[in-house]
Parts: C-alpha cells; sequence; structure tokens
C-alpha cells in the first residue's frame, strides 16, 4: 500500500509502484480530468503539480511521488495562480475542444505561481511541452499575460 | 453568466402562407430572408428522451417544468463551438438565455438529426451552420409559438398580445405572466403549427454577438466527460495492437508472460488484432509490452512511400471522368504560352489530442456503447453489424469529443472495441496508445494534382486540372459517388469564380491498398492548395504582382475579391516580410479560397527560412467572408486553430509507408507546431448577411498555399510535394 495525497486529501493505494501516476489517478482514483496524449511526456495533456511544480504524469511511477503533494486540474481553482488561469482562460474564450486544456492550464498556473508576470519567452519556455490540436496557442497566451495582469 | 438580454418583439403564426420544405429551402441553397415564412416538419418529431419533469415541445427542445430549456443537439461538439452556436439559434427564436441552457448529446436517430446536408447523421465538412442555422431557428420559433398558444388559451387572450423574455410569457394589458415550463405540458400536447415566422435579423439579440461558449466552464475545471472518461462499474480497461505490416494477421500469440503481470486479465486475439484486458491502462499497456505475437505475411509488405508516389504519378496520367467541362480546354492548351505543374499531397493523420478510445458493454443480446463520435448513426449499426443484432439493440451514448478532425466520421474503431468486447465479461474500455493511434488510422488520401494553364495577354484562356486520388466518398457516402466522381475530391476545383477560360477538371479513382478518411480541410487542401500554388507561379513567371493577378480573374466574384482586397490592405501586401532572427531568407505569399464551404478567405503568410532549410512562419493576416456569423468569436477562433493545423501540416506533417509499416507513430515523428513556433495571426471578418457558410476548416486550407508561395518568395524554390522538404531549401544545398 502507497499513500498519496492529492488535492489535499491521502488516498491509500495498492498498485504496482512503476504504475504511472497518470493511470492511478485516472484509473484507479477516477480523476479523469488529467488526460492521457501520448504517454511519453511529448505533448504535456496528463501535467500535474508535484508540490507547485509541473510534471508529467505519464511518466512518474508512483513509487517515486513520496509525500509530495500532488494537485490535479480538479483542485488548481484552490490555488492563487490556478484560479486566475481558469478565470482567464474563461474570460478569453481559450478553449475548443477542451482534452488538452487540463494540462494547459497546468502548466500555465505553475509558470504564473513562479513568475507573476511571464514575458514571451518565458511563456515560451514554459508551455513549448503543451501540444494543442485545436491551435489555442494564440489565446494561451493572451490568457496568461491576461491572469498576470489580473 | 451572461447579460439580461433585451425584450425581443412577438413572432406570429401565419397560417395563410404557402409551406415551404426543408428540403426545397436546402436545394435552393438556403436563401434565407428576414421574417420569412417557413413549412415545419416535425410531426415525427417528438423524439429524444426527456428526462423526469421535461417535456418535449419537439425533437431539439425539452422544458423542464423549473424552467430549464435542454437542447438536443444535432451537431456534435469536437471543439469548433457548434453547442453554443446551435444554441444560439434555437434560443433566439425561443426566447430565452443561453443562461438557461444544457446542452444534450443526440442520440443514433437519422430521422430526427440527420445532417440536411449528408442525410445522414454527421457532423462535418464544416457544414453545421448552414445545413442547422434554419431548421434550429425553426424549431424555437414553433417551440415557442405553442408556449405562447398554450397561455393563450389558458387566459383567453389572443396569442399575439402576448410577449415572452427569458422563458417568461407576459400578458401586458393584465400584468399575468407565466414560465414556459408552467405552461409546456399543454403547449406540447397541441397541433403543432405549420406555418411560422422567423425574426427578422434586425431583431437578433444572440445571433451575431459573441456569446460565452456553453461548455468552457466544465472543460476549464476538468469536469467534462469525453468518451475516454467513462467510468462504469466493474468496467475493464483494454489496449489493442494490430499488424504493424498493413494486412497482416495474427498467426500466435504466447500470452503466458502477460497473463503473469499485476492487474492483467485476459488477453483477447482476433484474426487482425490482439487486446489485453487489464484493472486499469497500465496492466493492459504492460501486458501488451509482455505479449509475443507473430504476425502472417501480408500481401502488402512490400508497401514504399517511393513506390506510392510513383504509382499515383503512373495512375495521373490514365484515363480520367470530367467533373467540370466548359468549352475545348485540351485543344485550346495545344498551342500558345503553356504553364504546367503537378502538386503532390501525403497520407495525413488526424492525431486528435483525445486518442482513440470506445467501451462497450455487450450482455443479453445488447450492446451499450460510450464514444465520442462525430457519426452515432454509423456507430449504432457497425456495433449491430458485429454481434448480428438489430441496431435497436445498440445504444449509443456520445460524448463531447477531444478533437475531431474527420477521424471520428470513422466508425472502424467503434467496430474494433466491439469485437473485443464480445469476448469480455462486463464493460470495457478500449484505448488506442498513442503509438496505434498514429500507425494504424484511415489517413487523408494521398493526392496528385496536376495543372496546365494558357496565358494570352496576362489573362488566362484555358485550364486543365487533373486529381488523382482514392475516393472516400465511394465508401463513406455510396450515394454522393456517381459518374465516378469524388465531389469532395474535386471540390474547390470545379466551379471556379475565377475566370479561367475553357476549363476542364478531371478526377482519376486511383485507391491504394491504404484505407481513407477525411480530414480538416477534405478535397479542398489539395485542389484550392495546388491551385494557389499554380496561380502563384503564372503570375511569377509572367511578372505580374500575385494579388493582382488574382484580382484581374475575378470579376466575376465580388465576395472573392472584397477578401483579397481586405487582406492585402491588412497586411499591407508589397511592404517586405516580417524579418526574423530565425532566418535572414524571407517572404511573403497570398493565396484564397473559394469552395463548396460557402466562405471566402484569402491569406497572406510571411515566412523566414534558416540556412538549414527550416522554415518558421512569422505572420499570418486572414480575411473571411463567411455570410451571416452566428457567434463572431467563435469565427475568430476557428480561422486561428484552422491556421496552426494549417502550418502543421505543410511544416511537419506526412505518414509514409516502409517495408508495410507506418514510418510515424508519435509526436517526435508526427511533429506538431508547439506556441513556440507561433506566427501571430490575424482575423478580419468581412461583414456580411449572405448565407452562413463554414468555418471549421477554410483557415486551415488556405493558410498552406500561402506559405508555399511564401517560401518561393524566399528562396526561388516551387514547393510542389508536401510537407515541405528543408534539404530543397536549405542553402548549403
Amino acid at each position: 500500500m502507497l499513500a498519496l495525497l492529492v488535492n489535499g486529501v491521502s488516498h491509500q493505494i495498492d498498485v504496482p509502484a512503476d504504475m504511472p501516476l497518470l493511470w492511478v489517478l485516472r484509473d484507479v482514483l477516477q480523476m479523469t480530468g488529467t488526460k492521457f496524449g501520448c504517454g511519453i511526456a511529448l505533448c504535456g495533456a496528463c501535467t500535474v503539480h508535484l508540490d507547485g511544480v509541473a510534471v508529467r504524469s505519464c511518466q512518474l511511477p508512483i513509487g517515486l511521488v513520496g509525500d509530495r503533494a500532488v494537485t490535479t486540474i480538479e483542485g488548481v481553482s484552490q490555488t492563487g495562480a490556478g484560479a486566475k488561469i481558469q478565470k482567464a482562460w474563461l474570460d478569453l474564450e481559450v478553449i475548443q475542444c477542451g482534452y488538452c486544456q487540463s494540462g494547459q492550464i497546468m502548466s500555465a498556473a505553475a509558470l504564473l505561481a513562479h513568475n507573476p508576470n511571464p514575458d514571451d519567452a518565458d511563456i515560451d519556455a514554459a508551455m513549448a511541452g503543451n501540444i494543442c490540436r485545436c491551435g489555442t496557442y494564440v489565446r494561451i497566451r493572451e490568457g496568461i499575460k491576461h491572469a498576470a495582469g489580473s | 453568466m451572461l447579460p439580461d438580454r433585451r425584450k425581443t418583439p412577438a413572432a406570429s403564426l401565419t397560417p395563410e402562407s404557402p409551406a415551404i420544405t426543408r428540403r426545397a429551402l436546402l436545394h435552393s441553397g438556403m436563401a434565407i430572408a428576414g421574417g420569412l415564412l417557413v413549412g415545419i416538419d416535425f410531426g415525427r418529431a417528438r423524439a429524444g428522451a426527456p428526462g423526469p419533469g421535461n417535456v418535449s415541445m419537439n425533437a431539439f427542445i425539452h422544458v423542464a417544468t423549473d424552467g430549464r430549456i435542454t437542447m438536443i443537439m444535432p451537431a456534435v461538439e469536437m471543439g469548433q463551438g457548434v453547442y453554443t452556436s446551435q444554441a444560439m439559434c434555437i434560443a433566439e427564436e425561443l426566447d430565452v438565455g443561453l443562461d438557461q441552457v444544457l446542452a444534450a448529446h443526440a442520440p443514433p436517430d437519422q430521422a430526427n438529426y440527420g445532417s440536411p446536408v449528408f442525410i445522414v447523421q454527421a457532423t462535418g465538412g464544416s457544414t453545421t451552420t448552414s445545413a442547422w442555422f434554419l431548421p434550429l431557428r425553426r424549431a424555437g420559433a414553433t417551440a415557442r409559438a405553442m408556449l405562447l398558444q398554450a397561455a393563450a388559451m389558458e387566459w383567453g387572450v389572443e396569442a399575439s398580445s402576448l410577449s415572452t423574455d427569458r422563458g417568461v410569457i407576459s400578458h401586458k394589458a393584465s400584468g399575468r405572466s407565466v414560465r414556459y415550463g408552467e405552461v409546456a405540458s399543454k403547449a406540447a400536447r397541441l397541433k403543432i403549427p405549420t406555418q411560422i415566422r422567423l425574426k427578422d435579423p434586425s431583431q437578433f439579440r444572440l445571433i451575431g454577438t459573441p456569446a460565452r461558449r456553453i461548455d468552457t466552464a466544465d472543460k476549464t475545471a476538468g469536469k467534462t466527460v469525453y468518451g475516454i472518461d467513462v467510468v462504469l462499474p466493474d468496467m475493464k480497461f483494454a489496449t489493442l495492437k494490430g499488424s504493424p505490416v498493413l494486412g497482416g494477421k495474427v498467426s500466435k500469440v504466447d500470452q503466458a508472460a502477460a497473463l503473469g503481470l499485476p492487474g492483467v486479465r485476459q488477453v483477447v486475439v482476433l484474426d487482425d488484432l490482439v487486446a489485453v484486458v487489464g484493472d486499469h491502462m497500465w496492466a493492459a499497456v504492460q501486458g501488451m509490452r509482455a505479449l509475443v505475437i507473430e504476425w502472417s505475411p501480408s500481401p502488402h509488405a512490400g508497401l514504399d512511400q517511393r513506390k506510392l508516389w510513383q504509382e499515383l504519378e503512373a495512375a495521373s496520367e490514365g484515363a480520367g471522368v470530367a467533373a467540370q467541362r466548359e468549352g475545348d480546354a485540351l485543344e485550346a492548351l495545344k498551342t500558345g504560352v503553356l504553364f504546367e505543374a503537378t502538386y503532390e499531397f501525403p497520407f495525413l493523420a488526424h492525431a486528435t489530442m483525445e486518442p482513440m478510445n470506445c467501451t462497450v458493454h455487450v450482455h443479453d443480446g445488447a450492446c451499450e456503447v460510450w464514444v465520442g463520435t462525430q457519426v452515432p448513426g454509423f456507430a449504432q449499426s457497425i456495433a449491430a453489424q458485429v454481434l448480428g443484432i438489430e441496431p435497436s439493440k445498440v445504444t449509443v451514448n456520445n460524448h463531447y469529443i477531444g478533437g475531431g478532425f474527420g477521424r471520428r466520421l470513422e466508425a472502424d474503431g467503434i467496430g474494433k472495441a466491439t469485437r473485443i468486447a464480445q469476448h469480455v465479461q462486463g464493460p470495457v474500455k478500449v484505448v488506442w496508445t498513442r503509438e496505434e493511434d498514429i500507425s494504424q488510422q484511415r489517413y487523408r488520401p494521398l493526392y496528385h494534382d496536376r495543372l496546365k494553364a494558357r496565358v494570352e495577354n496576362g489573362k488566362i484562356v484555358a485550364w486543365h486540372h487533373r486529381i488523382t486520388g482514392g475516393s472516400i466518398m465511394a465508401r463513406w457516402l455510396p450515394p454522393a459517388f456517381k459518374g465516378g466522381i469524388d465531389i469532395d475530391a474535386v471540390d474547390g476545383a470545379v466551379k471556379s469564380p475565377y475566370d479561367l477560360g475553357a476549363v476542364l477538371v478531371e478526377y482519376v479513382r486511383h485507391e491504394l491498398p491504404v484505407e481513407v478518411a477525411f480530414w480538416r480541410g477534405v478535397g479542398p487542401n489539395g485542389s484550392v492548395g495546388s491551385t494557389e500554388c499554380f496561380l502563384d507561379q503564372i503570375a511569377h513567371e509572367t511578372r505580374v504582382d500575385p494579388v493582382e493577378f488574382r484580382r484581374r480573374l475575378l470579376a466575376r466574384a465580388p465576395r472573392a475579391l472584397g477578401v483579397l482586397d481586405t487582406v492585402a490592405q491588412q497586411a499591407k501586401w508589397g511592404a517586405p516580410a516580417v524579418a526574423s532572427t530565425f532566418g535572414a531568407r524571407t517572404g511573403r505569399g497570398v493565396a484564397l479560397l473559394i469552395s463548396a464551404f460557402g466562405s471566402y478567405l484569402a491569406c497572406v503568410a510571411d515566412v523566414a527560412v534558416s540556412d538549414q532549410g527550416d522554415v518558421r512562419v512569422t505572420r499570418v493576416v486572414v480575411a473571411a467572408d463567411c455570410g451571416r456569423v452566428v457567434n463572431p468569436d467563435t469565427l475568430i477562433a476557428q480561422i486561428q486553430g484552422g491556421v496552426v493545423f494549417g502550418i502543421t501540416a505543410i511544416l511537419y506533417n506526412q505518414i509514409t509507408f516502409s517495408g508495410g509499416r507506418v514510418e510515424q507513430s508519435n509526436f517526435h515523428n508526427y511533429r506538431m507546431l508547439r506556441i513556440d513556433e507561433m506566427p501571430s495571426i490575424e482575423a478580419h471578418i468581412v461583414s456580411s448577411t449572405q448565407d452562413p457558410g463554414g468555418i471549421g476548416e477554410p483557415g486551415t486550407v488556405v493558410v498552406q498555399p500561402a506559405i508555399a508561395n511564401a517560401v518561393f518568395a524566399a528562396t526561388g524554390v516551387r514547393i510542389t510535394r508536401m510537407p515541405i522538404d528543408r534539404k530543397l531549401i536549405a542553402k548549403t544545398a
């Protein structure tokens, strides 16, 4: 049994230690807001926070999480930066199909929490790991700036 | 929360007017005037299963006693914003606020939700707004008229003396008011009016406004349930593997190692695929890795990309079918100043961010399916076919879709999932790995476009466009495949508003062993793409500015001319391309899109090319005339997104075969444009009151030739095979 702290709630989980956090969240805890996109950390759809740092949960074995706090899209509104990003995403209607947006929001929230006034280069560096097939990048960039200014 | 909308004047029933059928309207090109009287054909249409406390007014509208309105959405939501735009059309005439609306996915039901364009129930081809703009408004107006009538009867007053606002009916003279929900039961029992008056556009309070989307709040919070997110009691998880070599069959499977892994429950071996079933996706994936599968030799083991290109080129020399013939183009092309070019377009995967998936429960002679699909009816029929049961025994629960782009116009995955589920106790969620999703697809066809033109005194006097490729329509919608012509493949080439003199457009159907499917932008990606590159070539070789060259051909196409002039002005055509540290060689290109999407787009793209031959698109300006617009913010979003999709394709994407195997598998070798590679994108809407056109795909189509032409301007090299090959434009080459 492993203990896992997700969005402030502690869970006891009986899974192989090499099982990626993504599948623990989605298929064991039934928290399906975190998405499967590529399985090899190329697309960012599975992004969550580990002690506030954005990580790709598809490549993070559950056995390596330890006692670090996991925050997912379901809980990110409880963080100041997360709530700002979510509001900006709606204010600017960033989202289209929305499938990648859990990951986009988690990456953007982590960026904003560590850098309250990111410039274009900061945004490129923090967000280039998140693919959006609908092509919402123009609004993602505007959304982050909008949130930073709010 | 949306702002309060101003009160709307009451519509009135006008029984004396002649009936106009839905079909006649569509065939007349949907000439829709404000306040038009239309016939209603909802006799069969109190469909859908209203929840408790809900009254069904017609196939699209359920009114709850508490006043909430559930709208059943005939076109699916895959990001393009149509749940909002469809709701706007209904809400406009029903006179409710968008904040009062709940959207429901339509069940398979062709009679009620079949597309007026395709007849079958399908969302695609950028047709949602043009197809449903009028029927949904009529549904809203009809329901409102019946609700008004019920209130009028209850109060003993004339319906014409009543007004409505946000789902409340008021009688000003007596000060009485009642909510829709309170009279819905009575209203639903009334005879459906056969004549209805729609609002005059001057009275619109929703249509034409940048309304907030009704689906994005849940998406922002991670609450939206896509097909892949379905959770059912006692559900198992599976992943599958098809033959790495196209057409191979399973010959032998060693399951021992897989079945020994924790969480692995079962291995399902079918003739053409193997699935591993487990307690979670990780177990299924690990189990799949542990399987030792032997595949039988395939007749397609020799499939090779170089040979595929050659085969298509050879086929393009064969007999074709004329899709358009005006004058004798072939005779005219025997002499004079002639131009000739060929363009080639690769297989493309859709790479939706939500990998293909489908959850199926087969039990007691019936089947239930949970999936996100663009074709709910096809989903139902393929599951029924697999199981040998009546379609009525198959329940399809549709979902929000994590990207469609045409991939989910195909039900092949639902068939595979059903075949797997047949062998599994209880519900099973089948999820494709990204590698399976990319390499076991139906792809955008390989196309070969051959163009010839004759120019006299700066004018084109003869034009021959020959399009060669596999037909999607022949398989997907056989009744639409007539006389050997795939209307999608030649869309954008036929009936060009350019003045081209004598015209011959031909289609050569040539099927390769690779299954093909619609892909965002569909036929016009090739037909418009090649035309726009060829026009650029002729303009350059006849020393005429490419914008001016097109202007001279557009005397009979004022809307096309309008967007071309707008984009030239907004982009400051004639000024140099944006300078970039990415590469010293820069250029700008222009392209125009006029096709059956019903919209007109013009695009100017700037590029910078590095010494190594890498291309960065630095600025894109689009002008669009899409007729009457339902939600202008969505229109802009679709142009922005469509442009990104097109840039991605022309810079990075192709599916290639070697030894019968697809060579691409995930985002490292099927690359997506990322935010740090983004150009600025400016979209300018040319205002219009013409019938609505489509916008989901045109941006994808128009940006690609603009980029190819910009690369020529930067490097002097014509890109004739997509995607751009960096070796051809590297400085050291």
